[in-house]
């Protein structure tokens, strides 16, 4: 007798043939997000890195305004510690779109002295500074992110439109409720909203997109030969910017890149994964999170993107 | 493998679900559980639940650490914010609304639910309902989720009786549906043993029903809403004004609701100028009809004025504009909302100047009884509200249409967002409890 407990009316488990795929519900709602900030703000900018986040964000733009032009710049974030073939993508894809970049250069405020070197090398906390600086002395009021909710649990709790006060700091007591898809962009001058299209995308979700849309990216994302060396449990790829240090041995593994940052705190990933099929099947099967894997700045502290975040980082 | 399984996982459907119960009803328990046991929780993740366990003194790993994201939470042990959270099976991927129980959160759950197409509501088996479910059940139905699941936890400590779990689910079940909530599915669980929630249950064989994940699983996803008044805010006019396309003209927009074909007649609101669709641009390519909640660009036989903020509808099918509002509001702001305040309004791609006119009535969720006329409403209140507009608005009825029925309330001054809006009658029944004291208020 368990008729209470019966499902009443609808189907069972049909979805209606105008039931969207998930790839198309996320797509749709990602570019009405790029055309709200498009109708509501002055001159919103797309953080962009050459990673595969935020060419994807590119790529819905592209598509949320076709057959017009994007009608945002793109902003990158120089820490000096690039893969070389990330900035060959970077500006490879600035001129095929017509697009304009801005870049603002870690290496410039160290070489000025207002930002200082750390000792363990990673310049990722760096790019606090120079990021917010530029949004200010450009009057960017709208700056997209391609960060998404379930890279890390502080991000889980961040909206879609993320109000930023002037010094760029976030609140995570004083968000702001975000209802149906009603956006909420209001904001006082200096003040900005950092945007968050990809919010609800996971990492298999990124992947799939970029393999249904056929969507290039840098060559690092693909499985390859490369000389790393390892550090706090990561395989880093030697270079120019300070690794390895004295008792660190270099040698050639296959691995690719799991995310794109800078080269001192991102690590690779063993992997023989050439293809984006075989990458799909590997991040299916993987046990640990895209950061987990690769990022060491997330592991300084229980809250180290939260406190970053709340300084304004992306 | 490889191509076969990337089609089948592109071939899914994404539901977006939320869920509702009181501090300790084990809603941290079920999440984790649905999380763990449908394995997206990752080795790195859970390690470093057991590593901050373990820095507490905790000798389990404390599965809520899953989930509670910022500092002020993990250190009061308290949610206090909406959060979301991402999980897959095979045949379906889930945003899950994760709203926190406490009463003076209704704001969070009205959060969770405006997006929600289904929410869980958990009681704990032992107190059966009570004014925290009532009040759940409540806000679903204001919000018209279109399924609810009532989870009947800690089946475990009532000897897993199905007379406690039927006497709870019939409740539960009238009560709910007096208040229109179209579909309820009952399910007795233990979060913490794990019945019924990802495996069926092996001490209630007495239950023939899904288990809370193949539910979700199988729910249907955005059910006739492609048949439902077609509407299509417009958020932005494409002009590229290049040497390939001198004359492009589009109409960007999610469709609301329903389904645009080439060919229809239709009206610009509120100018009231009628056309045809001459195409449909689904983001670059074209076809023959969209339908919700697609992204397009629509471009229409005239040259007439259209602009953002406009709503596209179908000639034969379009709402009444009208200055006078009338809606069901819930307030999210700290500050209150009062007669006389000046706010700006923002329904679907237009915001406008309003006016707050009248406060006929206060609900108290718990009983669903009317307070007429008092004078604001504070945070987490919900109410009736009176609002004239500075331009003609396009509005539908909240019951018809989910998208085209809700607004927000803005503070001009700030920019807070205020109030969250649904237009026209609050329940699906006419009158939900009789309320003798009430002469003015509840008036439909």
């Amino acid at each position: 007798m368990t008729t209470v407990a019966t499902v009443k009316g609808g189907g069972e488990g049909t979805d209606s043939p105008y039931a969207l795929s998930h790839l198309d519900a996320l797509e749709s709602e990602a570019v009405h997000i790029f055309r709200e900030v498009a109708g509501e703000f002055e001159k919103p900018v797309i953080l962009f890195s050459g990673g595969k986040d935020s060419i994807l964000m590119l790529h819905l733009a592209l598509k949320a305004f076709a057959p017009a032009p994007v009608p945002f710049a793109l902003l990158h974030v120089d820490t000096g510690h690039n893969f070389p073939e990330v900035l060959e993508y970077r500006d490879r894809t600035v001129a095929k779109h017509g697009l304009r970049l801005h870049v603002a250069s870690v290496q410039d405020y160290i070489d000025r002295g207002v930002l200082k070197e750390r000792p363990d090398g990673t310049r990722n906390p760096l790019q606090t500074l120079p990021l917010t600086e530029k949004i200010q002395s450009e009057k960017f009021d709208a700056v997209f992110g391609g960060g998404r909710r379930d890279e890390e649990k502080a991000r889980a709790k961040e909206r879609v439109f993320s109000l930023r006060d002037e010094f760029s700091q976030w609140d995570p007591r004083r968000q702001r409720p975000e209802l149906w898809n009603l956006y909420n962009g209001r904001h006082a001058p200096g003040e900005h909203v950092r945007v968050f299209p990809l919010s609800n995308w996971t990492e298999l979700d990124v992947w799939q997109y970029i393999a249904r849309e056929d969507i290039e990216l840098p060559e690092i994302y693909y499985a390859h030969e490369r000389e790393v060396f390892q550090r706090s449990g990561m395989w880093l790829t030697a270079g120019e910017w300070g690794g390895p240090k004295e008792g660190e041995a270099v040698e050639k593994r296959l691995v690719r890149y799991r995310t794109v940052g800078d080269m001192s705190c991102t690590g690779a990933v063993d992997s023989d994964a050439d293809t984006i099929e075989k990458v799909i099947t590997e991040i299916a099967a993987s046990r640990l999170t895209e950061r987990g894997a690769t990022r060491a700045d997330d592991k300084l502290s229980e809250a180290a993107m939260e406190d970053r975040k709340r300084e304004g980082y992306f | 493998m490889s191509t076969t399984t990337t089609e089948e996982l592109s071939a899914t459907t994404l539901l977006r679900f939320a869920t509702a119960g009181s501090v300790d009803d084990g809603k941290s328990t079920l999440v984790g559980r649905l999380l763990h046991d449908s394995k997206s929780v990752l080795v790195d993740q859970l390690e470093a639940v057991e590593r901050a366990s373990a820095s507490r003194g905790q000798d389990a790993p404390d599965l809520a650490l899953l989930t509670d994201g910022l500092r002020a939470e993990r250190e009061q042990g308290i949610t206090i914010d909406v959060a979301y959270r991402y999980f897959a099976t095979p045949r379906r991927r889930f945003i899950l609304a994760d709203t926190p129980g406490h009463v003076q959160y209704t704001r969070n759950m009205v959060t969770g639910a405006s997006t929600a197409e289904l929410t869980v509501i958990l009681v704990d088996a032992r107190n059966g309902v009570v004014e925290q479910t009532r009040r759940h059940a409540a806000i679903a139905a204001l919000l018209r989720v279109p399924h609810v699941v009532l989870a009947v936890n800690k089946m475990d400590l009532v000897g897993y009786e199905e007379s406690v779990f039927a006497r709870i689910a019939e409740e539960f079940t009238a009560y709910a549906t007096d208040l229109g909530v179209p579909e309820v599915t009952a399910i007795p669980i233990s979060a913490l043993a794990g019945d019924n929630v990802v495996e069926p249950s092996a001490t209630m064989d007495w239950y023939g029903g899904p288990t809370v994940l193949e539910h979700l699983e199988t729910v249907p996803v955005s059910h006739d809403l492609a048949h439902c008044h077609a509407r299509l805010p417009v958020q932005y006019v494409i002009r590229p004004r290049t040497a390939e396309h001198p004359d492009y003209r589009g109409y960007a927009g999610q469709i609301a609701a329903g389904t645009f074909r080439v060919g229809d007649a239709v009206t610009v609101l509120p100018s009231g100028r009628t056309t045809r669709i001459s195409g449909i641009d689904l983001l670059g390519k074209p076809v023959e009809a969209a339908w919700t909640t697609q992204s397009v660009t629509v471009l229409l036989e005239d040259d007439i004025d259209v602009s953002r903020g406009d709503l596209i509808v179908p000639s034969k099918d379009a709402p009444e504009t009208t200055q006078d509002v009338e809606a069901t509001v819930c307030h999210v702001a700290d500050a209150p909302l009062t007669v006389g305040h000046r706010v700006l309004l923002k329904h679907g791609t237009r915001t406008v100047k309003a006016i707050v006119k009248d406060i006929p009535s206060r609900l108290t969720l718990d009983d669903l009884s009317l307070h007429p006329h008092p004078g604001q409403l504070v945070a987490n209140d919900i109410g009736r509200v009176k609002i004239r507009t500075a331009e003609p608005l396009p509005v539908d009825s909240y019951a018809d249409s989910r998208r085209t029925g809700s607004f927000i309330l803005i503070d001009p001054s700030d920019g807070t967002t205020l109030t969250a809006g649904m237009v026209g009658e609050s329940f699906a029944t006419p009158e939900p409890v009789k309320d003798e004291s009430d002469e003015d208020g509840w008036d439909f």
